[in-house]
């Protein structure tokens, strides 16, 4: 049975090389798939201890009551009907992350492509250059502070500054601490910082767009960049699309950093709330292990669900 | 040669209104992106007084290094020295990519190049990790760290980052490019799947070493410290910026001379690698 396995798995090249392995190059393909394992090794052991664990680990500990120090009570489903039923609070998380998701999510991706496309029509030495420009946000770490100073709630603000300098405004706004319109904000600094790793895919999926299918496309009857884009372009980049859309997905629902640091935790009346802040209030303050562990349980069916009903959709692109 | 003047013929075609149009829309955007950078840049090199001026200034006008020193004069005073941030942030950063690099790079050949049983269950589970934030697992990693004894260690960022998926993912794709023969010729001459790894894939996919490279940088680089971190010693420079900000207008200087600092560093290392990057990321898309 193990050598019947491991001659299936045989690579192409070696059962080329012999169309009737022996037994002794059937034992030289195990050992040399031992190596493969060997190599694999490291990097899994510890993908299975921090990532794959706690993610089993959290979905049973939300069926508990959990603090840290006693060992864990089975609640069963209760964590979860207290979420839903009792916690006002996190239905104004939930809200405002499938708002934060629903709008930084489509518009983030159509602006990494959008302006993958726009830079990729540039020179050589431009395309650097602004791909640096839109790309910078995302790698600068916590600079995103600056929009802190820059919406200021005193006439230090950049924008109180400017508009009370233009008399648009006689009083400096408290930008950050008012419902009305911290959540912009966020989502506005979100938006800032959502030029990532999608952006660079798209930039080289476009460069490697076979330049002959565009003629054969004008043979075609292409008339305009539109047509060319949704009927040659768009198609031809699918992976890296679909790349793309797990990328803006997966961090337009974790959306926590730039509001905990901007509005405050909490936030004004909770306006700037979300699933992730709200998992860590209760994990990091409460130490409602059990309650937080079933918040992340939400979270991650959430974001797996979303990512593969987008996955779905997008394959349809240009059919 | 042909390929290029059928591609200006069809520029033709497009509208100069239309091209007008979609570049003062790339402009605009651009702007929006950049100037906040502007801010922190300018922000660290004004004096005081330009720091406070009303209304407020994009650019500097004489620019100074003050901000710069005070900063040192306000650690020096502090209970750890400022050097102490800036060594753990270095410390971790440097790890944590080190390892990351060889050990994603490690898993990636044989993913991307060996047929085993389990090989194609592995790398969904991968692919399935880049679809939930790693926020998910904070509680659970908390209770192992503990398990570990590794609370308030450096092992406790180090570690866990040599696994990022994101890496092993993009390694992986990039690897899948190798031509066989290659590796083949390898194997024909006794060699070894360690020392195909480290003496043919390895020099093949140094593009791929900057990604990793630049990707887990920026992230370690950005650390907190999570919750793993209990002790000031062991704090990391993102933790002194935000100290030094919470200090109030009067920091305001010395804050954005952190801001620029930390914000410098992982800009350089992609206008330098930048073209790697990208050769990198053609080979990123997800098949069907």
């Amino acid at each position: 049975m193990d050598r019947a396995e491991t001659e299936l798995n045989v690579p192409q090249g070696a059962a080329r090389m012999a169309p009737f392995p022996s037994l002794r190059r059937g034992w030289a393909e195990a050992k040399k798939m031992r190596q493969s394992y060997v190599l694999l090794a490291p990097y899994m052991i510890l993908f299975f201890v921090f990532t794959v664990l706690p993610v089993a680990m959290a979905i049973a500990i939300s069926f508990t009551n959990f603090n840290l120090l006693e060992f864990p009570k089975w609640v069963g489903w209760h964590n979860y009907t207290r979420m839903f039923l009792e916690d006002d609070v996190f239905l104004i998380a939930v809200k405002n992350t499938f708002l934060f998701a629903g709008i930084v999510g489509p518009i983030s991706y159509m602006m990494c492509f959008v302006f993958a496309w726009l830079v990729n029509e540039l020179k050589p030495r431009t395309r650097a250059l602004m791909t640096l420009f839109f790309y910078a946000p995302s790698i600068s770490g916590n600079v995103f502070f600056i929009w802190q100073i820059i919406f200021s709630g005193d006439r230090y603000g950049y924008v109180n500054g400017f508009l009370l300098d233009l008399g648009i405004i006689n009083q400096p706004i408290t930008f950050l601490r008012n419902e009305d319109y911290v959540l912009w904000i966020v989502l506005l600094v979100q938006l800032w910082l959502s030029l990532g790793v999608s952006f660079l895919a798209f930039i080289a999926g476009l460069q490697t767009v076979d330049r002959s299918l565009f003629e054969a496309g004008a043979v075609d009857g292409i008339r305009n960049r539109w047509q060319e884009l949704w009927y040659i372009t768009l198609p031809a980049m699918r992976p890296q699309l679909l790349f793309g859309a797990v990328m803006q997905i997966t961090a337009s629902f974790a959306v926590a950093d730039v509001s905990t640091q901007l509005a405050g935790f909490p936030s004004v009346n909770y306006a700037a709330h979300t699933i992730v802040t709200h998992l860590e209030d209760y994990g990091t303050i409460r130490f409602e292990m059990g309650y937080a562990s079933a918040i992340a349980t939400m979270l991650f069916i959430v974001m797996v669900g979303a990512n593969v009903i987008v996955q779905k959709l997008l394959r349809k692109v240009g059919e | 040669m042909s390929t290029i003047s059928t591609a200006k013929q069809k520029r033709l075609n497009r509208s100069f209104l239309g091209d007008l149009f979609l570049f003062l829309f790339l402009a605009v955007f651009a702007a929006f992106m950049v100037v906040p950078l502007v801010f922190t840049v300018s922000n660290a090199l004004k004096p005081l007084n330009e720091l406070f001026l009303f209304p407020p200034t994009l650019l500097v006008r004489n620019p100074t290094f003050n901000n710069f020193v005070d900063l040192f004069h306000l650690m020096s005073t502090s209970w750890v020295p400022f050097s102490r941030y800036i060594f753990n942030t270095v410390f971790i950063t440097l790890a944590g990519t080190v390892g990351h690099v060889l050990l994603a790079s490690a898993a990636a050949y044989p993913l991307a190049k060996h047929k085993f049983p389990g090989r194609s269950l592995l790398f969904s589970v991968v692919v399935l990790s880049l679809m939930f934030s790693p926020k998910v697992t904070n509680i659970p990693n908390y209770v192992i760290m503990s398990w570990l004894g590794w609370i308030d260690t450096y092992a406790a960022i180090i570690v866990p980052a040599f696994a990022y998926s994101l890496g092993l993912y993009l390694m992986k794709q990039f690897m899948e490019q190798i031509p066989d023969a290659l590796l083949e010729a390898a194997k024909i001459d006794g060699a070894s799947e360690y020392r195909i790894f480290w003496t043919v894939v390895m020099p093949l996919v140094k593009p791929a070493w900057l990604t990793l490279t630049i990707l887990s940088f920026q992230t370690l680089w950005g650390t907190w410290g999570g919750n793993f971190i209990y002790s000031e010693q062991l704090k990391t420079l993102p933790y002194a910026l935000n100290q030094i900000i919470q200090g109030g207008i009067v920091r305001a200087g010395p804050g954005a001379a952190v801001a620029m600092f930390m914000m410098i560093v992982p800009v350089t290392i992609f206008v330098v690698s930048q073209s790697s990057i990208i050769q990198t990321m053609a080979s990123s898309g997800m098949k069907e």
